[in-house]
């Protein structure tokens, strides 16, 4: 079968297990759809929690950017795997004892205040919807590429099925359709990887491959290769990073915090049966996002050596049919700055910008124009890092099957987490702003409708975003974790292992955070571009690792806010000794 | 809540019971920041100088084994938990119930 034809069927055949395991798994009432009646096993809620948290930026974007940044690429695997760690040991299991149902939920009731439960909303959509766009730009690549079809009908395909399983079913919809997706999309993720690490080293585990000498009977082991062959090209050794370390620690530090305390993250332990169970979850959680996150490093390295030996010095007219493709869709681009034919790959960047290619311009080797300035150095090849997944299977040779499975499981991955991320968005509106907040009175079925209005409304929203991607949003997706970790983090650390803190320090604390975060990266992405370099940052640190200092203001503003006030009342005291202990969680809510 | 003692040496236990639980928290966070920021971003340099089959040292460390340590730090921590839940009679094995409604 022709691989077009096989990337339909696999396509095809996963909506429809999709959109048959939501119909299986509607919700009825607003604790099946805000968390799936709170009696998920721990280790299917670890399964979709691995799903819910490994987005299309894990799935297509993490191993590329790794591939190019070689040991700086660490601090997405230490910080998105060092997160859970925070969250078994630190929040999850007093969370799920406390027994209710969002993030501003635990906050609005921590500090006894509406504000505090504002603020908390206010972050909360701000962190999802930047996520989520991130997440619409995964489906428009997967789409544009690999099932020919426009972006835009892409992304309104996409939509509709999370629409039909998100609206529907609730987070009880969304478990069990993304337990299906990490199932696809684990698949999806190893079968190449052990493909091509076979094919590289002869060893099938791509973790123990990334350690072991090449199989072309050269000796040398795969990362002496890389790091040899990239020093020789003028980029710095691919074991080495030219990030200070200062800022390997802050953005690493910021990246695991920050999952700590992303609400689509925290709200999946709100589904298993009692808190003890919240542990175990975020245990299994971790043990399947692991498989992913040990093998990227491997697809990273073999995907770099491969993509070095089939570009570098070749003539462009004898490359693969994969760059073609690739440069069609504007993600790879060839400028013949010394007219010789052939693909010099070096150091530095090609030409300025992402390319803008002549309208019909065709140059003597056959490659797309460019009307780019070009740079003064001898680097002639424009790669787009976020294809490096998409690409592997091609550049490897592999057949037609697995890169029909590659596209499937994109799209698992992508749509998975925006489901998780809608249901958030959708619960904070319906629950935290309308039932708590704004209208008290509403009955459980009005709170319901609204639950499924709220979510068709962020779909739609969501959708536009992904059909035009504002320029900002590659260039903000470090506020999500930023702000995060400088908002809710501290505040939900501080409700449970502090008794003193109270309404006033954790809502001065959070502001300060969340002020101080915004400004900064906003700053440095947004307002004054130019200006983004070490020399002028705070420390040395960059603004995707600044939500750290966010997150010390925070927690000084808030602790000498609380010493300069009044303790919080005695009932919040009983709280914050409820929760510390596991015993009664089941019963907790029930009143 | 109903508990069978005199509510004074039940804040007791909770109190004992709270600090044990801080106790191996504070061992657990420890050893995540070794691995994590110790041997895979601050001593990197140095421990790249061992080699770890075709890895080096610090290198496997950032991009394969603080990974690993994480997973055992989990279940070390959920098991040694609920040992210590059952030691003072707070655990909640017999707590199955479903949450039943908003």
């Amino acid at each position: 079968m022709a691989t077009q034809t096989l990337i339909y069927l696999f396509v095809g055949l996963s909506f429809a297990l999709y959109i048959g395991i939501a119909i299986w798994s509607r919700a009825a009432s607003t604790s099946e759809f805000y968390v799936a009646g709170g009696g998920v096993n721990p280790v299917v809620n670890g399964m979709a929690t691995a799903a819910d948290w490994m987005s299309a930026a894990s799935f297509l974007s993490m191993a590329g950017l790794i591939a190019f940044m070689g040991y700086d690429g660490s601090v997405y695997l230490m910080g998105w795997t060092g997160g859970y760690v925070m969250l078994a040991l630190l929040l999850a299991p007093y969370l799920r004892k406390f027994g209710q149902f969002t993030v501003p939920d635990f906050i609005g009731t921590r500090y006894y205040s509406n504000v505090a439960r504002t603020v908390a909303v206010v972050c909360l959509i701000f962190i999802s919807f930047t996520y989520i766009a991130g997440q619409m730009r995964g489906v428009g690549i997967v789409f544009s590429r690999f099932l020919e079809v426009d972006v835009t009908l892409g992304v309104i395909i996409g939509m509709g099925i999370v629409f039909f399983y998100a609206v529907l079913g609730g987070m009880k919809g969304i478990t069990y359709t993304q337990v299906a997706q990490y199932c696809v999309l684990i698949f999806a993720y190893l079968v190449p990887a052990i493909f091509i690490s076979l094919l590289a080293t002869g060893n099938p585990v791509p973790q123990l491959g990334l350690g072991s000498d090449l199989a072309d009977g050269s000796g040398t082991s795969v990362l002496q290769k890389l790091d040899s062959s990239l020093v020789e090209m003028g980029f710095p050794a691919y074991t080495d990073g030219s990030k200070s370390m200062v800022d390997v620690s802050c953005i690493t530090a910021a990246l695991m915090i920050g999952t700590a305390g992303l609400p689509h993250v925290i709200v999946r332990f709100f589904t298993v049966p009692k808190a003890s169970d919240a542990r175990k979850s975020a245990g299994w959680a971790l043990v399947f996002i692991a498989l992913l996150y040990t093998t990227a490093p491997a697809v990273s390295a073999f995907a770099r050596l491969n993509f070095n030996e089939s570009v570098s010095d070749t003539r462009y007219a004898e490359t693969p049919d994969w760059f073609r493709n690739w440069e069609a869709n504007g993600l790879i681009a060839w400028r013949d700055k010394n007219g010789d034919g052939v693909m010099q790959y070096e150091a530095g960047d090609a030409f300025e910008g992402a390319p803008e290619y002549t309208p019909g311009g065709i140059g003597v080797s056959g490659e797309r124009l460019l009307d780019n300035a070009a740079t003064d150095n001898a680097n002639e090849v424009y790669v787009d890092r976020d294809i490096m997944v998409l690409a592997n299977p091609e550049i490897a040779n592999l057949p037609g099957w697995v890169i029909a499975l590659v596209a499937a499981g994109g799209l698992a991955a992508a749509l998975s987490t925006a489901a998780g991320l809608l249901l958030v968005i959708s619960t904070a509106v319906s629950h935290d702003l309308l039932k708590s907040t704004f209208r008290p009175q509403i009955s459980e079925k009005g709170e319901l409708l609204a639950a499924r209005v709220a979510a068709t409304a962020a779909i739609v929203v969501a959708g536009i975003l992904g059909i035009y991607p504002p320029g900002w949003v590659a260039q903000v997706v470090a506020f999500a974790f930023g702000l995060a970790a400088a908002s809710l983090f501290p505040a939900i650390f501080m409700g449970i292992f502090s008794t003193r803190m109270n309404r006033e320090g954790a809502i001065a604390g959070m502001v300060t955070g969340l002020a101080f975060t915004f400004l900064y990266i906003a700053w440095f992405k947004l307002w004054a571009p130019e200006l983004n370099t070490a020399e002028h940052w705070l420390f040395g640190i960059s603004p995707e690792g600044i939500g750290v200092v966010g997150m010390l203001l925070n927690f000084a503003v808030a602790i000498t806010v609380a010493r300069l006030t009044a303790p919080p009342p005695p009932e919040v005291d009983a709280l914050v000794e409820n929760i510390r202990v596991p015993r009664g969680a089941g019963t907790a809510h029930a009143h | 809540m109903v508990e069978d003692e005199s509510a004074n040496s039940a804040s007791e236990t909770r109190r004992a019971y709270w600090r044990a639980n801080l106790r191996l928290l504070g061992t657990l966070m420890a050893i995540w920041f070794a691995v994590s920021f110790g041997a895979g971003i601050l001593f990197r340099p140095f421990l790249d100088q061992f080699m770890l089959g075709g890895f080096p040292l610090g290198f496997w460390f950032a991009q394969q084994g603080s990974i690993y340590v994480f997973i055992v730090l989990i279940a070390i921590y959920a098991r040694r938990m609920h040992r210590i839940e059952r030691e003072f009679a707070l655990d909640d094995d017999d707590a199955d119930t479903p949450i039943e409604g908003g």
